[in-house]
């Protein structure tokens, strides 16, 4: 995309009969390039911003508690203090709420994702592929707190409840399942995230099925393959890559959320392993404690977005660093 | 196919090829496996579109009796009470997404002629890369990074209407840029040269040929920007804090906005209130679809003009 022909102009010696021997005219390229660089540079200055800020802001509970020590201890249990760390912080609840409801989210979703995408490229007619892919990105467009209020107040009492009573009369015996239902808890909350980044998964999938090389699928056509051999000895496993991209950052978005599982998860300290009991993600705690928290527990709410920050930025750095490498542009309902 | 190529018990011709005519074994569940996976994968579409129906019928049916004038002009009175709307909220997010869109475009089209124009290089790779990472970011981290950054650390400006709008741009800057970038590479080489050989100068030629030619595609990339933008919530919990007052301060004075309305609504147990929360959402997905698709409508025409 370079276009160097202007600026070495090849008539440099009659310059002084052109428009470029105003001074204005010389000094605006540089100045212009100038400008925009230094908007470019503005995201890095940002991120940078973002790291060092809210890093040296957590620093005393990380200092108090130790850096493992936070991340496992299971007491939270936050001081009022105003310049002073004399709370307990033990991340460990919030940390297993955050993994719980993003592993039941990419249990759903992950199988639904792919089974959507090979449809939406293999097997959809010609003239339906595309209102239904638009239709599946839409989903990406619904603001995180509409699907919390319809959660919570339609698909959780008229859906999830009866099946949940159900799943406990018949699996209760399974810790898994142990009741009671209270409703809100790491599985609904779970469920409404594999809605959520469904259309992200599918986009990211249907873009790496999409562009896997024709006279592959052509061959194994000609050797007698059905349709679903084809897509499943030869479309999937050349895929692969794509698929562990699209799961991290699906991963990265189910980390994250916030409005929606905190509306969904209960809101409690504890943890425990029922898939029934209710508890918190890391950022579901931040958004529910931090209006009425001290200045000592607004430090401790910083430290677990900093612990936060950094599972995420991981997850999408590795997703990123696989999608770059597939050469893939991620469409708009990715972003 | 037809049943009669079954009968011949002939195995094999005395080449040792097997005739086409005789049907290898396992051929009639490969078969059924093939019309199994058919039908499954059919139904996974089908599922994937349930929700997507159920949240548009449900938030059109209970918020569709409360959205009406007095929802849009009127203050909410306390949650048990009924009547009242969001004007705080609508004010508030109109407020905040005003300065968002002021801060986060430019940059975010600034960026996209940088990485586009000037590139590639080292810089630019690596604000690509970043950007692409800062879209996944979570939404929440921003709202404590722009309340370390402005509300109590060196800014100390307190929570009000600009901190909300930062939170809100640094959420958004990622997603113009990325787009912004994806038109600005549409845009033909030859337009850029016939501006060159006219004598345009480089800035010259990207303000008033390439941006021009761009156009449609950076307002849907921007449009799709502010569609995200109007609805997140966590960030403004942290920096505009939320207001049930119509706030008019720029700084220094808790704001308001729908988002942050419709969750407090929602999440407390009175009817009236939650009734309130329905149409709040009605309003709100309603503002975002119109967004949506009208952003993909003009970026189609655009599409539709340039090839």
């Amino acid at each position: 995309m370079s276009t160097e022909a202007p600026e070495t102009p090849p008539a440099r010696e009659d310059a002084r009969r052109g428009t470029l021997t105003s001074s204005r005219g010389r000094l605006a390229d540089p100045i212009f390039k100038w400008v925009v660089t230094a908007c470019g540079a503005l995201v890095l200055v940002i991120l940078a911003l973002m790291v060092l800020r809210t890093v040296s802001e957590a620093w005393p509970v990380f200092v108090k508690e130790g850096f493992f020590g936070f991340l496992v201890g299971d007491t939270w249990d936050a001081g009022g203090s105003r310049d002073e760390i004399t709370g307990t912080y033990g991340a460990w609840p919030f940390i297993y709420g955050t993994l719980v409801t993003a592993v039941i989210a990419l249990a759903i979703a992950l199988p639904l994702a792919i089974m959507v995408a090979v449809y939406l490229t293999h097997m959809a007619p010609r003239r339906l592929a595309k209102p239904l892919s638009y239709t599946v990105e839409l989903l990406a467009a619904v603001p995180s707190v509409i699907f919390g209020l319809w959660g919570l107040h339609w698909f959780l009492p008229n859906v999830l409840r009866p099946f949940f009573e159900f799943l406990e009369a018949t699996l209760g015996w399974f810790f898994l399942f142990e009741g009671p239902v209270r409703g809100v808890g790491y599985l609904p909350a779970g469920i409404v995230l594999a809605i959520m980044i469904l259309p992200i998964m599918t986009a990211i999938i249907r873009e790496v099925v999409a562009v896997q090389p024709l006279e592959q699928q052509m061959a194994a056509y000609a050797l007698g393959s059905t349709r679903w051999e084809v897509v499943s000895k030869v479309v999937l496993p050349s895929s692969f890559s794509g698929i562990v991209a699209a799961t991290m950052l699906g991963l990265g978005r189910a980390l994250g959320e916030t409005i929606a599982v905190l509306m969904l998860i209960g809101g409690s300290q504890s943890w425990g392993a029922s898939l029934f009991g209710t508890g918190s993600s890391m950022a579901s705690h931040i958004a529910a404690t931090f209006g009425e928290a001290s200045p000592e527990g607004r430090t401790g709410l910083m430290a677990i977005g900093v612990a936060l920050f950094l599972v995420t930025m991981i997850v999408n750095i590795l997703a990123r660093v696989i999608v770059w490498r597939l050469g893939q542009h991620t469409g708009d309902a990715a972003v | 196919m037809s049943t009669t190529t079954t009968t011949p018990p002939t195995p094999s011709a005395p080449s040792g090829h097997t005739p086409l005519s005789v049907r290898s074994r396992g051929a009639g569940t490969r078969r059924i496996k093939d019309r199994v996976s058919t039908v499954v994968l059919t139904a996974a579409m089908v599922i994937a579109m349930i929700p997507l129906v159920l949240i548009i019928f449900e938030v059109t049916r209970r918020g569709i009796g409360v959205v009406d004038l007095d929802f849009i002009t009127q203050r909410e009175p306390p949650p048990r009470r009924e009547g009242g709307g969001y004007v705080a909220g609508f004010v508030g997010t109109l407020y905040i997404m005003a300065l968002a869109v002021l801060m986060s475009i430019p940059f975010g089209i600034a960026t996209a002629v940088y990485i586009v124009e000037y590139g590639p290089n080292r810089l630019t790779a690596v604000i690509r890369f970043f950007t692409d990472v800062m879209t996944g970011i979570p939404s929440i981290f921003v709202g404590l990074f722009v309340y370390g950054l402005l509300v109590v650390g060196w800014g100390g400006l307190g929570f009000g209407t600009f901190v909300g709008a930062v939170a809100i741009a640094v959420m958004m800057l990622p997603i113009v840029t990325r787009s912004a970038e994806e038109m600005l590479r549409l845009v033909p080489q030859e337009i850029r040269n016939a501006s060159y050989g006219l004598g345009a100068r480089k800035w010259q030629t990207i303000v008033h040929t390439v941006l021009p030619a761009a156009g449609p595609g950076l307002a849907t990339g921007s449009m799709l920007a502010v569609a995200r933008g109007i609805g997140e919530t966590a960030p403004l919990m942290l920096t505009a804090f939320g207001s049930g007052l119509i706030v008019t301060a720029f700084q220094g004075s808790a704001q308001g906005a729908v988002p942050l309305q419709l969750y407090r609504g929602a999440s407390q147990p009175f009817e009236a209130g939650i009734d309130r929360a329905w149409g709040a959402a009605l309003c709100l997905f309603a503002l975002v679809l119109l967004f949506t698709v009208v952003a993909r409508w003009i970026g189609s025409r655009g599409a539709s003009r340039t090839s």
